[in-house]
């Protein structure tokens, strides 16, 4: 599970994160929409520990990430929104790697290794260099290297990005698949349509604080909006231009 | 704001609206950076002075001895010249070679540049202004100061710096349009990464060639005009680089020229319908050849790299290492030696090394006749300074940028459960490990070539010791401290503000370590002076004990502090 509390990133004088609560458990997939720089990818490198809040706590798993980090990154999977990997290691070779960070290896690592590999469609590309990996290559490496050490709690930060529809498929059914044998999932996307076919329930953020958070019927009770889809419900919680508008723009 | 389709432009973009981003670009920087950190402008500003001061200062004085030569005085301030902007000619190709790649084929408003409706001219011409730039920089700060001390000692009056700038302008355009050709025809041939790392080896080793040459052809046999048998042959060793059909020597001649008051405005001619012959060339070839060459530099390169045996036998040898520890040194391992511009830095320093060892046995100590003891244990002593600078370079080049290097993959060491310690220790002992062999390699070698006496090859040995663990440590704190995360690049990494600091605090800590050992030497040779065996003595013990503790804290002090910092990093 997750919990965050009063969870908080200030730089200088801007606020990207503004005390936000939440508590996810097991057996759940939770979705974090919001408008760019809402401070969505923030609240998740901060779980993920790479960023240090200014306030507030983070458990992962039940432990508080300031007081055990190495306990809770040992049970989290963190896929960042940009795939940067190791351009001169070749695909298994970053997977073992990453292993080692986790201190996993031998043969039943290397197993799995290639099974992930071959799921990902990259086995023929495994001893290749990643520097002639595609963006959507890249990513189904990151989504490996989350999956290898089988953690408890997934942070995905724009999982379908670069993604083929056939890869794109794999990754909601693992993640469905994840949540249904107890794990917990955090995912932000902009794609509204993936975010309410998958998602237990969803959170909106914009200007770094929760502006209503629920399964899609309490949302739609929160916004009073009957039985309006999540992109009428998104936009009217975050502002968007009305078509008369844009066509204003075009006119002009 | 409009959407609406619009109609063909009416003007192409020209020059200025290319380049027009990076030159904003470059004053936000330059405006950032001095209202963040005004120790660091103050740093740069007076380490500026005092280099250009020093290089205008010796030159100055070497121009007005040579002016106060009869005959041949100009003749030898004018060869100077020629010779220095050789070198400058030659530094200059290289280094446009690998900024034209940058600039043509690898920068990130390429896309933009390529899909936007730019006339092929302006482009070319914007993509070549912005590769002098680049590439051209460092040798105008260098030539500065060496022009101003020719003025001054020559007179050249108010308009010298117009003509310097009417000769060094097409004196510069030129290795810049001879490396974009180069680079567009090679790019036409292999995948842009690859290109980049033939490239980057190309010019190291053309580099280190240089490098070689100039030592191996005993440049200070000119300084000693004994050796020669008579002014002819002194005269003709002195014409020996130059050449009528290079750019050099024509720059040389136009500035001469005008300092001697020669009326010839060939020289000039010649550069400058030159540099315009050569754009003309290097335009239509960029025309015919660039957008297939843009083409192929997006494809990318056979990067298949199998399980070699070396990797095996190293993993075997790390068995007794925890896994994190031992993928660490691997991973660290495999990205050096695949990475052309990590790994062709040891050819410069095996050059580096070869000069080093070349020196000290050109040095003319034993040439037949008995050679004083203090002679011999102050020239050992001046051997540890300069092996121990040698060892500072070596650290700047390749442990400092190690951290730097980790920079866009910080996100997967910081999320996952790796131990900030394991990381720090496997980069310090892959960087240290070698450096101390090495260390005590050359330390040991160069040594016994000087018949230093005991107590000073034991001296030595444990000065080197303790000066490479804390040098290595030292190189990696200030390398947390001052990262270049967006850097990909790793020989760029020591040239940064960081480097610079590095290379201070290691030079300060070899200076302290030279003036605590100085004093019992100074003692030794008093013993060996007024008759006694020199040896162990208890101020001898005690300096020694000095250094060790100067070495322990040096070492202990910055990994504490890296280690701290790279906690507190933000991916």
């Amino acid at each position: 599970m997750i919990e965050l509390n009063n969870l908080t990133k200030r730089y200088g004088r801007f606020t990207a994160v503004d005390g936000i609560d939440l508590t996810i458990p097991a057996g759940e997939l939770y979705g974090l929409l919001g408008p760019n720089g809402a401070g969505k990818t923030t609240t998740m490198r901060m779980i993920a520990g790479i960023l240090q809040p200014s306030a507030g706590s983070i458990r992962v798993a039940g432990i508080d990430i300031r007081e055990d980090p190495i306990g809770a990154k040992s049970r989290l999977g963190f896929i960042p929104d940009r795939p940067f990997v190791y351009d001169k290691l070749t695909g298994a070779e970053f997977l073992r790697f990453v292993a080692g960070l986790y201190g996993q290896e031998g043969e039943v690592i290397d197993r799995r290794i290639d099974e992930l590999l071959e799921l990902f469609e990259l086995l023929p590309w495994r001893d290749e260099l990643t520097e002639s990996y595609s963006h959507g290559m890249r990513q189904k490496l990151i989504i490996s290297s989350a999956l290898l050490h089988r953690p408890e709690v997934i942070v995905v930060d724009e999982p379908m990005i670069g993604l083929d529809p056939k890869s794109a498929r794999l990754l909601k059914d693992l993640l469905r698949q994840f949540v249904s044998r107890g794990g917990t999932v955090l995912m932000s996307t902009h794609t509204l349509e993936i975010a309410e076919a998958m998602c237990d329930r969803i959170a909106i953020v914009q200007g770094g604080k929760i502006v209503a958070a629920g399964t899609m019927d309490e949302l739609r009770i929160q916004t009073s909006t009957g039985d309006a889809s999540l992109e009428e419900l998104f936009l009217k919680l975050t502002g968007g231009l009305s078509e008369w508008e844009l066509s204003e723009l075009f006119d002009r | 704001m409009s959407f609406s389709i619009a109609e063909a432009p009416s003007r192409s973009a020209g020059v200025l609206d290319i380049l027009g981003p990076k030159w904003r670009s470059l004053r936000a920087r330059i405006r950032r950076e001095r209202s963040g950190a005004g120790a660091r402008t103050v740093l740069l500003v007076l380490l500026g002075a005092g280099f250009w001061t020093a290089v205008f200062g010796v030159s100055y004085r070497v121009l007005k001895y040579f002016k106060g030569v009869e005959e041949i005085g100009p003749l030898l301030a004018g060869k100077l010249l020629a010779v220095g902007l050789l070198s400058f000619v030659a530094i200059l190709l290289l280094s446009n070679l690998v900024t034209a790649l940058s600039t043509f084929f690898l920068a990130k408003d390429l896309d933009m540049l390529v899909a936007a409706p730019v006339d092929w001219i302006w482009f070319y011409l914007a993509k070549l202004g912005e590769t002098l730039a680049h590439s051209s920089w460092m040798v105008v700060l260098m030539v500065v100061p060496i022009l101003t001390a020719y003025g001054v000692v020559f007179g050249g009056g108010p308009l010298f710096p117009l003509v310097a700038l009417a000769t060094l302008l097409p004196f510069f355009l030129l290795p810049t349009v001879i490396g974009s050709v180069i680079t567009l025809v090679l790019v036409n041939i292999f995948p842009a990464r690859r290109a980049r790392d033939l490239l980057s080896l190309v010019a190291l080793s053309v580099m280190a060639g240089l490098v070689l040459f100039l030592r191996l052809a005993q440049p200070e046999q000119l300084a000693r005009p004994e050796g020669y048998r008579n002014l002819l042959e002194f005269i003709a060793a002195l014409r020996a680089p130059s050449h009528p059909l290079l750019p050099s020597e024509w720059a040389a001649s136009a500035l001469m020229n005008w300092l001697l008051r020669i009326r010839d405005p060939l020289p000039l001619l010649l550069l400058w319908s030159t540099a315009a012959a050569f754009i003309v060339i290097g335009a239509s070839l960029h025309r015919r050849l660039y957008m297939a060459g843009f083409t192929k530099s997006q494809e990318g390169a056979n990067t298949a790299a199998g399980r070699a045996p070396w990797h095996r036998v190293v993993r075997a040898l790390l068995g007794w290492l925890p896994v994190t520890r031992r993928e660490f040194v691997l991973k660290d391992l495999k990205i050096f030696f695949r990475d052309a511009t990590q790994w062709s830095q040891l050819i410069l320093l095996a050059v580096l090394l070869i000069v080093y060892i070349f020196n000290i046995r050109a040095l003319p100590l034993y040439t037949g006749e008995r050679v004083p003891y203090v002679l011999v244990t102050l020239v050992v002593f001046l051997n540890q300074g300069l092996g121990g600078f040698v060892l500072s370079a070596i650290a700047a080049r390749f442990i400092f940028p190690s951290v730097s290097l980790e920079g866009r993959q910080l996100w997967l060491l910081r999320s996952s459960p790796l131990d900030l310690q394991a990381m720090l220790w496997s980069k310090y002992w892959v960087g240290t490990l070698p450096l101390l062999v090495l260390a005590l390699g050359i330390g040991v070698i160069t040594n016994r070539m000087l018949h230093a006496p005991p107590f000073m090859m034991l001296l030595s040995t444990i000065t080197t010791v303790c000066y490479t663990l804390a040098v290595g440590a030292l190189a990696l704190g200030l390398g947390v401290l001052f990262p270049q995360f967006e850097t990909e690049n790793a020989a760029q990494i020591p040239t940064s503000f960081g480097g610079l600091v590095f290379m201070m605090a290691a030079v300060s800590l070899l200076t302290l370590i030279i003036v605590i050992e100085a004093v019992p030497i100074a003692e030794q040779l008093r013993i060996w002076q007024s008759g006694g065996q020199p040896g162990s003595s208890t101020s001898l013990l005690v300096a020694m004990g000095a250094v060790f503790i100067v070495c322990a804290l040096a070492t202990v002090l910055p990994l504490r502090v890296g280690l701290r910092r790279l906690a507190a990093l933000e991916a």
